[in-house]
């Protein structure tokens, strides 16, 4: 009895023993193969980079398409009308016909925007002031801004509202600006589908160029793995130092694309807002954050594993003490 | 402790590396395997090591048939047998202490363990103060000692060098000798490959000599 206990207490210490052995040899080979990657530190740059500009590209991509979606959807009004009202049609006509419009039941507001106004705001912002200068007479119309109400966002009917309005006798020519809201949205659609086409193929080059870079560096330490098999080293022994070294660079490379994307929004990030207040908007880029950063390390790191099993599983059982007789 | 019973072993091209060997080696004996380069002497040690499946016949290690013994128990078949080989096999790019404690660390020996035995064992081979140094600063016959250290550090039951005094002069491998016969006098069963006949002909233990794979000496105790 005495002894089974104690039996089963060692074989316990046995197991707790061979646990934290365990333990001991993964955070060595975490260690190890992070000082070899780093001992290295121009292929390693390299290879991050390369992984880093792969996973940039479809994660920008997206980035972008965000944005865009982000930018139509902060229109509350999807639909403008913009009415260009007949040469003699003068201000205070103008300003009537402005009233009376918005309070048509499915019109929210109707503004009027005075052609002289529109010719001053038009040549500071365009640079064209020395051309419309020179011009005998301003060949901008007289111009009113209608914003459907809010409930009316189909075509059907904003198609009746715009004919109605292009009937009124002051209206020269009534535009219904909704085709680039759609062509807007299309193109958001497609750019989305692109980054998912172009991410799943960049995906799958990450994996296979990181089970090249890890088949490489098996090469070069083929004795070593023959020496370690022949003191009794376990396949799974072998194999962690790789795992980790495909760890360390994938989540590198993740590391690399989020700065990268990260960087070139913050690049981009001046203009837009600038070309946003140009449009009377208050629109700013949206960074991945750190939370987007972290994503990108963690799903560099998953891609890094893949490519480091793939390698191990293709190349280290063939090497084996037994092969290439001495 | 190893037995080997009408063992043959041919290799694809036809040539016939082992041919019907049967011999029995016991527990505490020190044996010399001596023959020509090619007549079969490394292919016996393989097959104790599972490098190689014989094409006929039974190899027992301990008593257990190794046919037996599948792929996955390969690695720890291999930990009950320490091997110095004649080109040392060390590894370069790490210290003397870090080739040695190789097999504790794959055996998941905790680190101050490690220390414990990895010291004993250079301390055994006259190496202890030579720990931090690289394999490359050292002579041959240090490096040697270096994977004897590492052969005995797991502190196996049988002991197998291919060649280990292949690279030296008379005397260091006199020395050499002397380290295999102390490991053996402590229980450990040991078997030396050697075309060295001048030395090991010195030393009083029993020979096995094979000729073109056959067994034609010392084949009993």
């Amino acid at each position: 009895m005495s002894s089974r206990r104690e039996g089963a207490s060692r074989s316990r210490t046995l197991l707790a023993h061979r646990l934290a052995g365990w333990l001991q040899h993964h955070r060595l080979s975490a260690a190890d193969s992070l000082l070899k990657v780093l001992d290295n530190p121009f292929a390693s740059v390299l290879t991050w980079l390369v992984i880093g500009i792969a996973l940039a590209l479809p994660v920008g991509l997206d980035q972008v398409m965000d944005n865009a979606g982000r930018l139509g959807a902060s229109w509350d009004h999807p639909a403008q009308l913009s009415l260009f009202l007949r040469e003699d049609i003068d201000g205070a006509q103008a300003q009537a016909l402005a009233a009376r419009v918005a309070g048509r039941a499915d019109v929210e507001a109707a503004s009027f925007l005075a052609r002289d106004a529109a010719l001053e705001e038009f040549s500071t912002l365009s640079g064209f002031a020395d051309v419309l200068a020179s011009m005998p007479q301003n060949p901008l119309p007289n111009l009113l801004l209608v914003t459907p109400a809010p409930g009316l966002e189909d075509a059907a009917l904003l198609q009746a509202l715009h004919a109605d309005l292009a009937a009124l006798d002051e209206v020269d020519e009534a535009v219904l600006d909704m085709a680039w809201l759609q062509r807007l949205r299309g193109l958001i659609d497609l750019g989305r589908r692109a980054a998912l086409v172009l991410g799943a193929m960049l995906v799958l080059g990450v994996v296979l160029i990181l089970g090249n870079t890890i088949r490489l560096s098996i090469e070069s330490r083929r004795e070593e793995i023959v020496v370690v098999k022949l003191v009794g080293g376990s396949n799974a022994f072998v194999r962690r130092p790789f795992l980790y070294t495909g760890l360390w660079y994938g989540s590198g490379g993740g590391l690399v694309a989020g700065l990268l994307v990260w960087g070139a929004l913050w690049y981009l990030g001046e203009p837009v807002a600038r070309l946003a207040a140009l449009y009377g908007s208050s629109f700013e880029l949206a960074g991945p954050g750190v939370m987007g950063v972290l994503n990108l390390v963690i799903l560099g790191g998953l891609l890094g594993l893949a490519g480091a099993w793939l390698a191990v599983a293709r190349h280290l059982s063939a090497i084996e003490p037994g092969a290439g007789r001495a | 402790m190893i037995t080997f019973d009408r063992v043959s072993k041919r290799y694809g091209e036809g040539h016939d590396a082992l041919r019907e060997v049967s011999v029995e080696i016991d527990r505490d004996e020190l044996v010399f395997l001596t023959g020509h380069s090619g007549a079969g002497k490394s292919t016996l040690l393989r097959l104790i090591m599972l490098m190689d499946r014989p094409t006929r016949g039974r190899v027992l290690v301990d008593g257990r048939d190794l046919a037996g013994v599948g792929p996955r128990g390969i690695p720890r078949h291999r930990r009950d047998i320490g091997v110095v080989f004649q080109n040392h096999q060390l590894l370069f790019d790490r210290s003397v202490f870090d080739n040695v404690a190789l097999p504790l660390v794959i055996a998941g020996f905790d680190h101050r363990e490690i220390g414990r035995r990895v010291r004993a064992a250079l301390g055994k081979v006259g190496l202890h103060e030579r720990e931090r140094a690289m394999p490359v600063t050292l002579s041959g016959g240090e490096q040697q000692r270096v994977g004897i250290a590492r052969a005995v550090v797991g502190r196996p039951k049988i002991l197998l060098a291919d060649e280990p005094t292949g690279n030296l002069d008379p005397a260091l491998s006199a020395e050499i000798m002397r380290l295999f016969e102390d490991f053996n006098r402590v229980g450990v069963t040991v078997l030396i490959a050697s075309h060295d006949l001048v030395l090991v002909s010195r030393l009083h233990h029993r020979i096995l000599t094979l000729r073109e794979g056959r067994l034609v000496r010392g084949s009993a105790p």
